[in-house]
């Protein structure tokens, strides 16, 4: 069987199994801690830095670190408000996020965190880097303007033999992501549909249909990103 | 005491934001009882003919003439806000951005599919017009802002909140669904 331990995030008392990510345990026990790159049960990638938080005085991701017995983790202190508001910001910057024109406003878990951080404006000046999109494949738009390389849709998306769908391409300010045109020629449109909901921002957009929820109904317009997590345990 | 002045103008915007001002619907009585109105579209008073209080403004800034009003803006007026995402991220006249401009003119004017007859492969290039900027800014990143207010369009409750919190010097609560970016 394995062993529960105890620790303790912004002092409050919570039990996990030893192994677990801090992430998981910390939604198991009703504490959310904002992520972009993770999925659950899936390797973790550690890419976005979104979980970051201080683990015995260290800044962890807490995606990648697992819980164990006695930890003090800081969750929602100011610090690491203002860290994670940052993030946001960066990735704001970095990309072309232009919301209005988005078909995933509403249910974009970037935006959902740039309203749970109270992001006005960024505080970095904007790249605006021209980016190619493709939409040579049969269902899937590839608005490469948008991609925060979470990896989410490189580790999820498989076909039939376990081959990624989607992968990275180059290095450092060239990495784009890409799309495999004879496996994303077999996609089912069940497969596109799951490309497009777990990609956190609006980069994997399944084609012919769109802006389906009317605003006012979408995933974020009324319920803050993680209030499900918060909510869950009260 | 006297009332506070407030200026407003539109860049490179589509009005929608100065809509969104009027979709304070009957709360314009009362805003007029707490506000007064110098250069704005909604007076249609063109010039500053006071010093202000608060300007809002909607819209990045795509030509020259958009950053000579920005600055005017700046000069007139104590308090400064990016009204919409236009002003706060160029927001859809940005979708230029990261494309050259010659680029953008040939398309617009020689070689779109929508350019009808322009056989002389006329460009505007009069110098009545405003000079078309590499890029489209943010309005932040000409002159300082010193409040930001997102939506496309911002919501008028938004509007109206932030507005008479900022007269009133009342403490400004802003309910979640207020604050959207689309």
């Amino acid at each position: 069987m394995s062993e529960t331990i105890k620790f303790t995030i912004d002092g409050k008392e919570c039990q996990g199994t030893k192994g677990q990510l801090l992430v998981d345990a910390a939604a198991d026990n009703g504490v959310y801690i904002p992520v972009l790159c993770h999925m659950r049960d899936l390797i973790p990638a550690g890419s976005c830095r979104m979980c970051t938080v201080k683990v015995n005085g260290r800044n962890m991701a807490a995606c990648t670190t697992p819980a164990e017995e006695g930890m003090a983790v800081e969750n929602n202190t100011p610090e690491f408000l203002d860290i994670r508001k940052a993030i946001v910001e960066m990735l704001f910057v970095e990309g072309n996020h232009f919301c209005p024109a988005c078909e995933k406003s509403g249910n974009c878990d970037l935006q959902a965190l740039g309203y749970k951080y109270q992001m006005m404006v960024p505080r970095f000046p904007y790249a605006f880097e021209r980016r190619e999109i493709d939409a040579t494949t049969p269902k899937i738009f590839l608005e490469r303007n948008r991609c925060i390389f979470c990896k989410r849709c490189v580790r999820v998306i498989k076909d039939e033999e376990g081959r990624s769908i989607f992968a990275f391409k180059g290095r450092g300010t060239t990495l784009e992501i890409n799309i495999d045109k004879k496996l994303a020629a077999t996609m089912t449109d069940e497969m596109a549909q799951q490309a497009m909901d777990i990609c956190p921002v609006g980069c994997i957009l399944k084609k012919e249909i769109g802006f389906v929820t009317p605003i006012g109904q979408r995933k974020y317009d009324t319920m803050p990103i993680g209030s499900d997590i918060e909510n869950n345990h009260q | 005491m006297s009332k506070p002045i407030i200026a407003t103008t539109s860049l490179a915007g589509c009005f929608g934001c100065h809509m969104a001002i009027l979709d304070i619907d009957a709360r314009i009585l009362q805003l007029i009882d707490l506000v007064e109105f110098n250069k704005s579209p909604i007076d249609d008073i063109k010039t500053f003919t006071k010093e202000c209080d608060i300007g809002i403004i909607e819209g990045g800034c795509c030509n020259s003439e958009n950053i000579h009003v920005l600055k005017e803006f700046r000069k007139h007026c104590k308090i400064l806000i990016s009204l919409g995402e236009c002003a706060i991220m160029g927001g859809l006249p940005a979708l230029r951005n990261g494309i050259d401009v010659k680029e953008c003119i040939e398309e617009a004017y020689l070689k779109g599919p929508t350019v009808g007859r322009n056989t002389e492969r006329i460009l505007p290039n009069d110098e009545e017009l405003p000079m078309i900027l590499d890029k489209v800014y943010p309005c932040h990143e000409i002159v300082k802002i010193d409040y930001y207010l997102p939506g496309c369009p911002p919501k008028a409750d938004l509007i109206w909140a932030a507005v008479v919190a900022l007269v009133t010097g009342d403490e400004l609560n802003i309910p979640y669904e207020l604050v959207k970016f689309d």
